[in-house]
This record gives C-alpha cells, sequence and structure tokens, in this order.
C-alpha cells in the first residue's frame, strides 16, 4: 500500500473499527485510550500492531475526532441531550399545569440566567413546576430546569425561589450534567461523528448511535434522580447560585432561608434532596462565610405579593 | 482585535449595547460567522459580513471555532486535523432524537416541547426588575 492509501485505510480503520471492520482491537484500545494519543504521536512515529507499521500521527488525527471529554460536546448536541433528560424526568412526573405558576418561574428563571456566566445556551432556559410533593430539582443539560412543588413550599418567599433556580442554573453553567456520562460513551459516540460526508446515517450507523445516546441519557437521569451528584459539584452549584442572586439584585440570604426551611421539611430516606443532595446544614456551613455579610431577606411589598399571587396554590 | 467568531447557539441575538437590556439589532442564525471587533466584559462588539447591523453579542452565544452546517467529506478531514472546526448536525441530533422516540415511544416529548415555547420577552423580563424593585449590579 503507497503512503496515501494506507492513511486512507487507517483512517476508515479508524473511524469504523469499533464497529464494521473489528479487525483492528488493538487500534480500538488505543483509541479507548484516547487522551495518550498526543503525547504518543509526539514521541513515537510509528508503532507496530499485527505486524503492520502504523503511522501514530495519522491514528492522532483521527482520534482529534474522538472526545477527550464531555467539553467536546457541542451546545447543539447537549440540547439534544437535554431535551430527551427532560422528556425522561417527565415520566417519573406530571406537570404541574398552572399557566401563572410557570410563567412567574420562567420569567425569573431567564432574568437570573442572564445575570449567570453562561446566559446564552443553544436553545435557552425553560423552567417547568412538577406536581410532586417531593423536595426536589433538576437541571437537564442545555437549560430545562425542573422544580417540584414541594421544593417551592420550602420557600417563603421570592429571594428563595430565585434561590433554588440560580443553583440549577449553576449546574447547567458547570455543565453537570454533561460530566455524568461516562468517559467510555464519548469515545464510542464522537468516533461515529467520523462517519464522513454521509448527509444522513444508515440505519446500522443510527442505531449504535442511538444505543450511545440512551446510555449517556441513563448516566445523566440516574445521577440526577438516584445517586446525585458529587457534594463538590453541589457546592460549587451554590456558590454560583449566591454571585448570580447577587449580580441579579437579590440577597443572597435566599439560598440560607430556603436551606433553613428545607432542613426542617426534609425527611431522611425520602428519595428526593435527602438522598441525592449534601444535608442543609452542611450546605450552609459551606456559604457561611459568603452570606454572612448580607441583611436578613426583606422582600419589598410588591415582590412579596406577586410571589404571593403567583405560587398561591402550589 | 478582530477575530472571528461562531454563532454557537439557535438563535444569535445582536443588541445595541453590551447589555441583556439593550435593543435588539438583529438575529442571526447557528453557524453563521461574525468578526469581533472590541470587548467589553463578556460582551463582543461583532460585525456579520452578511451586512446586518453591527451590535453586541454575549460570549457564550458564540465560539472561537468554525460551525460546518453541512458538513462533507473534506470538512469532516479537514475537523480531523484541526481543534478549529467543528461539525454541526453530527453525533447526538434531531435524527438520533427521532430514532430515540421511535425505540422508546412511552417517553412523552409533549411538555418538553411546550417548554421550549415558554418564550419570555426581554420587556418582561424588564417589567419583572421594575415590579420587584431588583437592582441588578450588571452582567458578567
Amino acid at each position: 500500500m503507497d503512503r496515501s492509501s494506507r492513511r486512507r485505510f487507517l483512517s476508515l480503520t479508524c473511524k469504523w473499527g469499533f464497529w464494521s471492520f473489528g479487525v483492528v482491537p488493538a487500534l480500538s484500545a488505543l483509541m479507548a485510550g484516547c487522551k495518550t494519543m498526543d503525547s504518543l504521536s509526539k514521541s513515537v512515529p510509528s508503532i507496530q500492531i499485527g505486524g503492520v507499521s502504523i503511522d501514530t500521527k495519522t491514528i492522532a488525527d483521527n482520534t482529534k475526532l474522538v472526545a477527550h471529554s464531555f467539553e467536546d460536546i457541542t451546545p447543539e448536541q447537549e440540547y439534544y441531550i437535554g431535551r430527551t433528560v427532560g422528556a425522561v424526568i417527565l415520566q417519573k412526573y406530571q406537570p404541574y399545569n398552572n399557566q401563572k405558576s410557570n410563567t412567574y418561574i420562567n420569567v425569573m428563571g431567564q432574568m437570573l440566567a442572564q445575570a449567570s456566566e453562561r446566559p446564552e445556551t443553544f436553545g435557552g432556559y425553560r423552567f417547568l413546576i412538577l406536581d410532586s410533593d417531593e423536595i426536589n430539582a433538576y437541571a437537564a443539560p442545555g437549560g430545562l430546569i425542573f422544580l417540584s412543588r414541594g421544593i417551592l413550599r420550602c420557600c417563603p418567599n421570592e429571594d428563595a425561589v430565585a434561590a433554588v433556580l440560580a443553583h440549577e442554573i449553576g449546574h447547567v453553567q458547570h455543565q453537570d450534567g454533561l460530566r455524568a456520562i461516562k468517559q467510555s460513551r464519548l469515545t464510542t459516540a464522537l468516533t461515529s461523528l467520523a462517519i464522513t460526508g454521509a448527509k444522513t446515517y444508515t440505519n446500522e450507523d443510527l442505531s449504535k448511535l442511538t444505543a450511545v445516546f440512551e446510555e449517556s441519557i441513563s448516566d445523566i437521569t440516574k445521577t440526577l434522580i438516584v445517586t446525585g451528584y458529587s457534594r463538590s459539584l453541589e457546592y460549587q452549584a451554590d456558590v454560583a447560585a449566591l454571585e448570580i442572586l447577587q449580580r441579579a439584585g437579590y440577597n443572597p440570604k435566599g439560598l440560607v432561608v430556603m436551606l433553613d426551611q428545607m432542613k426542617t421539611q426534609l425527611k431522611p430516606g425520602r428519595p428526593d434532596f435527602a438522598k441525592t443532595h449534601p444535608l442543609p446544614d452542611n450546605r450552609l456551613a459551606e456559604i457561611q462565610k459568603q452570606t454572612a455579610m448580607y441583611p436578613d431577606v426583606k422582600s419589598p411589598k410588591a415582590r412579596q405579593a406577586r410571589f404571593n399571587d403567583a405560587l398561591k396554590s402550589v | 482585535m478582530q477575530k472571528m467568531m461562531s454563532i454557537q447557539v439557535k438563535n444569535g441575538v445582536v443588541r445595541s449595547n453590551p447589555s441583556f437590556l439593550g435593543k435588539i439589532v438583529a438575529q442571526l442564525p447557528y453557524g453563521d460567522r461574525v468578526s469581533v471587533q472590541a470587548a467589553q466584559g463578556a460582551w463582543y462588539l461583532v460585525k456579520n459580513p452578511k451586512g446586518s447591523p453591527d451590535g453586541w453579542m454575549h460570549s457564550s452565544a458564540l465560539s472561537v471555532k468554525k460551525i460546518v452546517l453541512k458538513p462533507g467529506a473534506s470538512d469532516v478531514e479537514q475537523a480531523a486535523s484541526s481543534d478549529e472546526i467543528t461539525l454541526a448536525g453530527k453525533g447526538f441530533n434531531q435524527e438520533v432524537e427521532k430514532d430515540f422516540k421511535s425505540k422508546n415511544p412511552q417517553v412523552d416529548f409533549t411538555w418538553v416541547n411546550k417548554m421550549e415555547n415558554m418564550v419570555v420577552s426581554q420587556n418582561q423580563i424588564t417589567a419583572f426588575i421594575k415590579e420587584g424593585q431588583l437592582t441588578p449590579k450588571g452582567e458578567k
């Protein structure tokens, strides 16, 4: 094989190796460990696989199409992941179909998102109340945010509601949902990006890609609903919330008010924030330094009145 | 400062001032290229080579990468050797969502679609800020 046709062959093998050819397990193993590829290509000009000398630069070039981390997921793909995560969450919960309450939450939420570090996502931020007594809230990648009636009942004023929304915006801003996707899915999924020029996938490609998509969705929803994020991601979302609240003109102590209420209402063992989040006391201790300087929350009359009106039936 | 950037959101909103309160002067589609003339905080003053009015965009709506909307074989090859190119519509896309739906008919997207329609105007937000006597400390 001359150099250029060998490159083409290898390039195809790299692109399709996982699925179609299956001829180069060693190559697949290399691709799975793609983080090492850049350094490999610098130090070793070629490697031997099955008696064939392979130009590592070619492999490195092709593996650039492979995701190194969740950060390689484009906002467009994040949007599609988020839509399906949202739909899966809505399998478990009924929406709270009250236009007044949902509009209130959306106007407030989008205002808060504008005060965040990531105001623009591919499809934008949207908010929906779930008809559930659980104390719960979820942020799907890209900005679809869900909060239960139960968590709204932990909020005696608008600043506290804003704190719940701002915490979830913090998760979107930090792309915590995408972080929950296992590395192996990314490696496989983003290899499929290499499926060349074809405007549409073949049925087989599509099935494989959809399978990885399903697994990725399940990684995220399991984390959101069952296991929860790590403590440090939760604390970081609280810190982001304080900053968003402050920038938007709310009292960051709204978060303290909400956590104090949540403390009295959480029931140990329930499959909600009691299970997926650090205890309110621990969260309060983490943010104590940043919130101590603020006065107690005192909503102006008009703000309290619209809060009461919009969420009275919640 | 003059670098080219791409709109990485569905609807790239261009405003008269570096603020969400600025008047909307143009809306640019996903993948469009703009040239950045100046920066102020997280806002970029952009010029659209296609001639729509100049204005400010929030940096989170922009990517330094070139976004190829309908990638062909040569784009894929180029993307393979460059960190500067993103292929639109590849990977998890509308087609994958459609396939997911056909394989998981029990997963209902009705309310996700309804959520997408819960669009809030900047006027609503401005009125909300005023009514609630909020004093934003400025955006980042």
